[in-house]
C-alpha cells in the first residue's frame, strides 16, 4: 500500500511538472515579446537588446524554463513586470482571500451533499428522490455567472439582504466578512452541492445493491444502521473523490465568480495581469491554480487506496 | 409439538407482476431440517426469503400467511418485521464472499446482530461468538474475528456466515445452497458442520439446495419445487427412494446416473495437441509446472481438479490467452506461438472455446443469428446469404428452432444461451474445443441435455474436446482420459475407467468420494473414510 501511495505521489509530481512546462510553452507562445510590451512606443533596438539581457530573454528557452522552474521550486516567483514588485508579495495574500472563500463555500456545500445524496440514496425512486435530482439538474444546467448574478438581482437588489460586491480588506471583523462573502460563496454552493450529491447517491446506490447491504437487512438492521454502517463506508473512495473535484473546483475555477463580485482573490488577479500582460504573474498564478489541482487530486487518489480494506489489511 | 415457522398460501410477485411462488403451504416443526429442491427459477430461494418477510429485488409477497413462533409477519409493521429478522430467523447465503461487508472485521459482523437486537451484552456476545467459531472448527477462533472477509479462505467465510446467523440463537435457519459455491472436499466439511451445529443447538432450518444428494444428508423431510408450485412432498426417504412425481422420479434418476461410467466406444486418430513440459506464471507466481499431456483427434480430454488447480490457466495456455513461460505446444504436428496474437488466422480457427457462463459470453445488442454468422464471416468471408443458410444448418445441429436467429440472447434460457455458445464455435469448422466448465451454471437436466449434444456432434464430426470441469460424473459419462491436477501440477492421468476405479491415487480418491452421492448414510460413511471428527 505504502508502494502504491509512493507512486501516486510521484505520478502527482510529474503531472506538475508537466503543467508547468505546459503554462511555460503556453505564455511564450503569447504574441509579442516582454520588453517591447514594457517599454512600449519608446522602445528603440538599443533599448530593447539591453532589456531582454537585463531580463534573461536572450537565452534559449529551455534554459529561461529551468530558471523559472528552480526560483519556482525556492519560492522565488520572480518580478512583476508592470509594478515591479515581487510576484510572491502580490500573489499570496490573494491566494489566501481565495481559499477563505473556498472554504467558506466547502463547509457548507459538503455535508449538505453528502447528507442530500445519502437522503436520495434510501429513499430510491421516491418523491424526494425525483424531486431533489431535478432541482440538482437545473443548477448543474445553470452556468455560475447567470446564477451568480440571478443572486445579485434577488439577494441584494429586491430585497437588499446583502452587498452585491465582496469588498474585503486586511482586519476585517469575521462577522463583516461573512457577510460580504456570503453571496460568492453561495453561488459557489449551489453550483458545486448538485454533483457531489448526485455522485454520492450513485455511489451509496451502487452498493446498496451489494450482497452484504441485503445481509445487513436481513439481520434485521434498521435502514439508517444499514446505511451508515455498511453502505456508508465502502462508498466512501467514490464520495472523496467527487468532493476533492470539487474542492478543486473550488479553488481553481472562481475566476467567474470572483469577476462577478469583484473579489479580491487569485482568479481576479490573475485576469487583472493577463490584461496587462504581466507574464511572471500569470505563470505565477496559473502555477499554483495547477498545483492545487494536481495536489486535491492526488489526495483523493491516496484517499482512495487507503480505504480500501484489501490494500489496508492485506493477506 | 407446535410449528416454530408456518407458511399458508404464500403468493411472491416479481416487480413486473409476474408470479414467482404461487400458493406455497409449509410447516416447520422445532429442530427439523426441511430440504427445498427444485432448478432454477422453481423459487426456492424467493420462498426462504419471504420466510424472512423479505423480497429480493423489489419482489412483493402479495398473499399469504407467515408465522413464526406466535408471531405473524404478513399482519405486523415492518418494526416486527426487523425485530424477527436475525433475531428469531436467520439467513446463510450461497456467496459468503459477497454476504460479508469487506470494510468490517468479520468478528464484528458476527455479533453485529445479537449487540442489535440487544440479545446479549458485549461480552456474552463474545463468548457466544468465540464458541461458535469452535464449533465451526475455524483456525485460531480467538483472533479468527480480527481478520477481514478478503483475509480467509471461502470455506472458512462460509463457516463464519453460520456463525453469523446463529448469532441471536435463532429458532430457524434460512440456508440457502450455503455449500453450492464450496469445492467437493471444502463441501464435505461444511455440511458436515452444518450437520452437527443444528443438532447441537436443536436449530430448525431450511435447507434450499439443487443438489438432491447433499440435501440427503441433512434434511428430514423434502420439498421438491417447480415454477414456483408444490411437485411433491415427504420425507426424506420417500422423495429419494420411493418418488411420486415424474419431475421428482428425473431428478433422482440424473443424479444416480452421474456415477456410471458410461464412455462409449468411438473412433479416435492421431495426435491432434501435444502439450509438452509447459510452465506458466501470474506476476511471479507459478500457476502451471511441468505440464504435459496429449489429446488424439475425435477424443475428450477432461481435466479436473478443484478451484485454483490451474486447469483452467492449461486452456488459457492452449488458447495462447495466456502465454506460457517455457515448454512447447504443438496442434496438428506444428508448433503453436505462446501467444494468441502471434498465431495464424488457420490456427486460432481450429482451436475454439466454450466457457462457463453463457450468460455473460454472448454480446446482449446482437442477435444468434449474427453471433453466429460472425465466425463464418471471419474466418471463411462468407456472404449474407449462403452465411444465413449456414446460420440455420447450425442452429439444426444444435437443436434449436431456425426462427432463433433473429433473436436477441435476452430472451433465451441458460441452456439456450449455452447452445448458442457451442454453435459459435462450430461455426469456425474447428478440430479442438475447449469447454471451460460448460455445463457447471447451469441446472442438472438442462446440463444433461447439453452433454448428449456434445456427445452427438462428436460422433457427427469427429471433434476433440478438452474438457474441463470439477464435476466428475461429467468426466465418466464423456471423456475417454482424464488429467487430475492440484496446484498447478498433474496429479494422474490415463483412461478415465483406470482413474476412476481402484487402485486410486490418494487425491483422486479424495475427489471421488467427495461426491455426494444419494444415500443418506454416504456423509457418515465420507467421514468415517476421511477421519474427520465433527
Amino acid at each position: 500500500m505504502i508502494e502504491l501511495i509512493l507512486k501516486r505521489v510521484a505520478l502527482g509530481i510529474l503531472t506538475l511538472l508537466l503543467v508547468s512546462a505546459l503554462i511555460f510553452a503556453g505564455t511564450q507562445l503569447l504574441p509579442g515579446d516582454v520588453a517591447s510590451a514594457i517599454l512600449g512606443q519608446n522602445a528603440t533596438p538599443q533599448s530593447l537588446a539591453a532589456l531582454r539581457q537585463d531580463l534573461g530573454l536572450d537565452l534559449p528557452a529551455w534554459q529561461r524554463y529551468l530558471t523559472w522552474l528552480q526560483g519556482f521550486a525556492t519560492g522565488d516567483l520572480g518580478m512583476s513586470l508592470a509594478n515591479r514588485q515581487p510576484v510572491a508579495d502580490l500573489l499570496w495574500p490573494r491566494f489566501g482571500n481565495t481559499m477563505a472563500l473556498a472554504a467558506y463555500a466547502a463547509i457548507v456545500s459538503v455535508p449538505i451533499a453528502v447528507l442530500l445524496g445519502l437522503a436520495a440514496a434510501v429513499r430510491r425512486g421516491g418523491i424526494f428522490d425525483r424531486g431533489i435530482n431535478i432541482v440538482a439538474l437545473a443548477f448543474v444546467s445553470l452556468p455560475e455567472y447567470f446564477l451568480g448574478l440571478l443572486l445579485i438581482l434577488f439577494l441584494s437588489v429586491q430585497f437588499n439582504l446583502l452587498p452585491s460586491l465582496a469588498d474585503t480588506y486586511a482586519g476585517m471583523s469575521f462577522p463583516d466578512w461573512l457577510r460580504a462573502t456570503t453571496l460568492p460563496a453561495l453561488t459557489l454552493v449551489l453550483v458545486t452541492v448538485a454533483q457531489m450529491m448526485r455522485m454520492t447517491r450513485t455511489a451509496v446506490l451502487s452498493v446498496m445493491d451489494q450482497a452484504y447491504v441485503e445481509t445487513a437487512f436481513l439481520k434485521g438492521l434498521r435502514t439508517k444502521r444499514v446505511v451508515l454502517r455498511h453502505a456508508l463506508p465502502n462508498a466512501a473512495a467514490p464520495i472523496v473523490n467527487v468532493v476533492a473535484f470539487n474542492i478543486a473546483y473550488l479553488i481553481t475555477g472562481v475566476v467567474l465568480v470572483e469577476a462577478i463580485f469583484n473579489y479580491n482573490g487569485l482568479g481576479r488577479f490573475m485576469v487583472d495581469a493577463v490584461a496587462k500582460r504581466d507574464l511572471p504573474l500569470v505563470q505565477a498564478a496559473a502555477m499554483v491554480f495547477g498545483a492545487a489541482y494536481v495536489i486535491l487530486n492526488s489526495i483523493a487518489d491516496i484517499a482512495a487506496i487507503a480505504l480500501n480494506p484489501r490494500l489496508r489489511h492485506p493477506r | 409439538m407446535s410449528n416454530i415457522l408456518t407458511i399458508r398460501g404464500l403468493k411472491v410477485a416479481a416487480p413486473n407482476g409476474a408470479i414467482l411462488v404461487d400458493g406455497i403451504d409449509l410447516d416447520l416443526a422445532p429442530g427439523e431440517v426441511l430440504g427445498l429442491i427444485g432448478e432454477s427459477g422453481a423459487g426456492k430461494s424467493t420462498i426462504g426469503l419471504a420466510a424472512m418477510g423479505y423480497g429480493r429485488g423489489g419482489c412483493r409477497i402479495v398473499g399469504g400467511s407467515i408465522t413464526i413462533g406466535e408471531t405473524s409477519l404478513m399482519d405486523g409493521s415492518r418494526a416486527t418485521r426487523e425485530k424477527m429478522r436475525g433475531a428469531r430467523i436467520a439467513y446463510v447465503a450461497q456467496s459468503a464472499a459477497a454476504a460479508f461487508n469487506p470494510a468490517i472485521r468479520i468478528g464484528e459482523q458476527i455479533v453485529e446482530g445479537a449487540l442489535y437486537h440487544a440479545k446479549m451484552t458485549r461480552p456474552e456476545a463474545e463468548a457466544w461468538k468465540l464458541e461458535l467459531l469452535k464449533t465451526l472448527q475455524l483456525p485460531n477462533p480467538e483472533t479468527f474475528g480480527d481478520r477481514y472477509p478478503h483475509q480467509v479462505s471461502g470455506g472458512q467465510l462460509q463457516r463464519a456466515m453460520v456463525a453469523m446467523a446463529m448469532s441471536c440463537r435463532p429458532h430457524v435457519l434460512v440456508l440457502d445452497e450455503p455449500t453450492t459455491a464450496l469445492d467437493v472436499t471444502t463441501q464435505i466439511e461444511v455440511l458436515a458442520l452444518l450437520r452437527s451445529l443444528i443438532q447441537r443447538y436443536k436449530t430448525s432450518a431450511l435447507y434450499i439446495t439443487h443438489d438432491l444428494a447433499v440435501v440427503a444428508q441433512i434434511a428430514n423431510r423434502i420439498m421438491v419445487l417447480r415454477h414456483g408450485k408444490l411437485v411433491e412432498e415427504g420425507t426424506a426417504e420417500q422423495v429419494l427412494e420411493a418418488p411420486r412425481e415424474d419431475y421428482t422420479r428425473m431428478l433422482v434418476a440424473e443424479r444416480q446416473g452421474n456415477l456410471s461410467n458410461a464412455v462409449t466406444d468411438h473412433p479416435i486418430g492421431e495426435v491432434l495437441l501435444d502439450v509438452k513440459a509447459i510452465d506458466a506464471y501470474y506476476g511471479k507466481t507459478a500457476v502451471l509446472e511441468n505440464i504435459s499431456c496429449q489429446l488424439r483427434r475425435g477424443e475428450t480430454l477432461a481435466v479436473v481438479g478443484e478451484s485454483g488447480s490451474g486447469k483452467s490457466t492449461l486452456a488459457r495456455c492452449i488458447a495462447g490467452l495466456l502465454p506460457t513461460s517455457s515448454g512447447m505446444i504443438s496442434f496438428d504436428k506444428n508448433r503453436l506461438e505462446r501467444s494468441y496474437k502471434k498465431r495464424s488466422k488457420e490456427e486460432l480457427r481450429r482451436i475454439q472455446l466454450v466457457y462457463q457462463l453463457p450468460d455473460v459470453a454472448l454480446n446482449p445488442r446482437q442477435t444468434v443469428g449474427e453471433i453466429i454468422g460472425r465466425p463464418m464471416k471471419f474466418y471463411f468471408g462468407m456472404h449474407d446469404v449462403p452465411r444465413e443458410k449456414e446460420v440455420a444448418r447450425m442452429l439444426d445441429l444444435i437443436g434449436l428452432p431456425q426462427e432463433f436467429a433473429t433473436r436477441l440472447p435476452g430472451a433465451l434460457s441458460g441452456g439456450q444461451k449455452q447452445r448458442v455458445c457451442i454453435a459459435r464455435a462450430l461455426a469456425a469448422k474447428p478440430d479442438l474445443i475447449i469447454c471451460d466448465e460448460v455445463t457447471s451454471a447451469l441446472d442438472p437436466l438442462v446440463a444433461e441435455e447439453i452433454l448428449k449434444l456434445l456427445k452427438s456432434l462428436q460422433s457427427e464430426l469427429g471433434l476433440s474436446y478438452l474438457f474441463i470441469t470439477h464435476d466428475l460424473g461429467v468426466v465418466r459419462r464423456l471423456a475417454d482420459r482424464t488429467l487430475v491436477m492440484q496446484r498447478g501440477k498433474i496429479v494422474e492421468q490415463g483412461a478415465t475407467a483406470e482413474i476412476f476405479q481402484p487402485p486410486f491415487h490418494p487425491y483422486t480418491e479424495e475427489l471421488v468420494i467427495s461426491v455426494p452421492e444419494l444415500r443418506r448414510d454416504w456423509l457418515d460413511d465420507v467421514l468415517a473414510k476421511r477421519k474427520v471428527a465433527v
